[in-house]
């Protein structure tokens, strides 16, 4: 039982070998893309954060970005800043050069602008490139495995058939010693106390009830009914009723393991087994988050059909909605079908989706992938932009 | 495909959901309790949407998947559609637990 990956200097295992063109700035992101979209190889990772935020804001910023450079599939990073920004270029890029693989820098006021910066991006990637182009893929057995899941755009269909086959694989990815990450703590609301009971010992449960505790308090504050953003709109035109009902069908898409710990947004995960990352729900800081994490591979689990990737995480779409299966056909990566009877047969459509993450990562591409849905991303914080 | 009409996903559940659109109208035999019993469907229920499989009393918890969803706002009847109309959440609710703003 194994897969194809490339091996990385730091012991990790990649599944893409992309050059990550990685904006520390908002402010970078017209360059860092007109360099990905220079050149081929390269993907860019464009965010809104970097600069004029509180400095828990800036910590997490910096973190995450670092954490993203570290990711095992890629095989370098060049880092576009723009020169002012409040995130420190230098710290970002010795930080994500511990991991081993090369790191270069550009900064667009240094170089002289906007085209200069772009003439000298190219130049740099392509040979960063051409270096990664002979790294190899070779065999590494399943514990090499480092999955996430998401659910999005939920409908009544993800509890009952997505969520479940995804809880499946997750549970053979943990039991051949891989590891799986799953979140979204707003979708933990009135579903934590079956987590806390999955909890490997009382401070894990303690930190659950933490991070949702903290979730419940910021919608709160607010003053408002939750409902409307959480279960979204779309979620209740699906059927969902209430935020406690979504995330009871949320949660099984973590499996049955135990859950060995609680990581805070954009920590960098390098144990093996069942974890729980502290994040919102909505995608383009999800799975920005999680693929800090190290993940090399997202399974997203969607109802109502949600199209997007991430620039150099595949994204594994699957649904068990015959509508959008056949409405968003060029989406969706894997049908799950609700068997006959009973719901917790979807074991034999987890060893499916089990074989479809080892098929993508020794090289098979997603939808996403090949369409390019996913340029845009962005980092979850929490304070004002001040 | 999906060929089951409704389904009940744990046998402590008051409401079932449907897994094809159905009709007002429409008579559903389900085994409730240990019991074969006919339910008679009070008002449309699309793919996906749920109705309610027993009494629910107004103030009662709403349970599916063996846990409680939300608490009904209204009193349901068998047969009743199920959703934002006569279920309130019982979380994130900072309309009820004395927001700051």
């Amino acid at each position: 039982m194994s897969f194809l990956g490339f091996p990385r200097p730091d012991g990790q295992v990649g599944i893409r070998n992309h050059i990550g063109i990685i904006s520390t700035v908002i402010c970078a992101n017209d360059v860092s893309l007109k360099i990905a979209q220079q050149i081929e190889g390269s993907v860019a990772f464009l965010h809104d954060q970097g600069c004029c935020q509180t400095p828990i804001d800036l910590n997490q910023v910096t973190k995450t970005l670092v954490n993203l450079g570290r990711n095992p599939n890629l095989a370098g990073v060049l880092l576009v800043s723009l020169g002012c920004e409040s995130v420190l270029l230098e710290e970002i890029r010795e930080k994500i050069a511990v991991s081993g693989k090369p790191v270069k820098t550009l900064g667009i006021q240094k170089i002289g602008g906007m085209l200069l910066a772009i003439a000298e991006g190219c130049r740099i990637t392509q040979e960063m490139v051409i270096e990664a182009s002979v790294i190899r893929r070779e065999t590494f057995d399943d514990s090499y495995l480092s999955i996430g899941v998401k659910c999005g755009a939920s409908d009544t269909t993800s509890g009952l058939i997505s969520n479940p086959a995804a809880g499946a694989a997750f549970d053979l990815i943990c039991d051949h010693g891989g590891t799986c990450v799953f979140g979204e703590t707003t979708e933990f609301l009135g579903a934590e106390h079956i987590l806390m009971r999955r909890a490997a010992n009382p401070r894990i449960a303690e930190k659950i009830q933490k991070i949702v505790t903290r979730m419940e308090k910021r919608a709160e504050m607010m003053g408002v009914d939750m409902r409307g953003g959480q279960p979204t709109t779309g979620n209740i035109k699906g059927g969902l009723t209430t935020i406690e009902e979504k995330s009871l069908g949320a949660i099984v898409k973590g499996g049955t393991r135990p859950i060995k710990d609680v990581y805070e947004y954009g920590d960098q995960i390098t144990e093996k087994g069942l974890f729980v990352m502290d994040s919102p729900g909505r995608e383009p800081e999800f799975l920005t988050g999680i693929a800090a994490t190290g993940v090399q591979l997202i399974i997203f689990s969607t109802g109502i059909g949600a199209p997007q990737g991430f620039p150099f995480v595949p994204v594994l779409k699957i649904s068990g909605n015959p509508q959008t299966q056949r409405c968003l056909a060029g989406h969706i990566d894997k049908v799950i079908e609700l068997p006959e009877k009973g719901t917790d047969s979807l074991a034999k459509a987890g060893q499916d989706l089990f074989e479809e993450i080892k098929a993508i990562a020794s090289g098979k591409k997603t939808k996403a992938e090949v369409l390019g849905y996913g340029q845009f991303s962005n980092i979850f914080t929490v304070g004002p932009v001040i | 495909m999906i060929k089951r009409k409704i389904i009940i996903i744990n046998p402590k559940d008051n409401v079932a959901t449907a897994l094809v659109d159905l009709k007002a109208g429409e008579v559903l035999q389900e085994e409730i309790d240990g019991v074969k019993k006919e339910i008679k469907l009070n008002q449309d229920i699309p793919f996906g949407h749920k109705f309610s499989t027993k009494e629910i009393p107004a103030g009662s918890p709403v349970i599916k998947y063996g846990e409680t969803i939300g608490t009904a706002s209204m009193a349901i009847k068998i047969g009743d559609y199920v959703h934002i109309h006569n279920v309130k959440s019982n979380r994130g609710r900072g309309d009820i637990k004395g927001g700051v703003l």
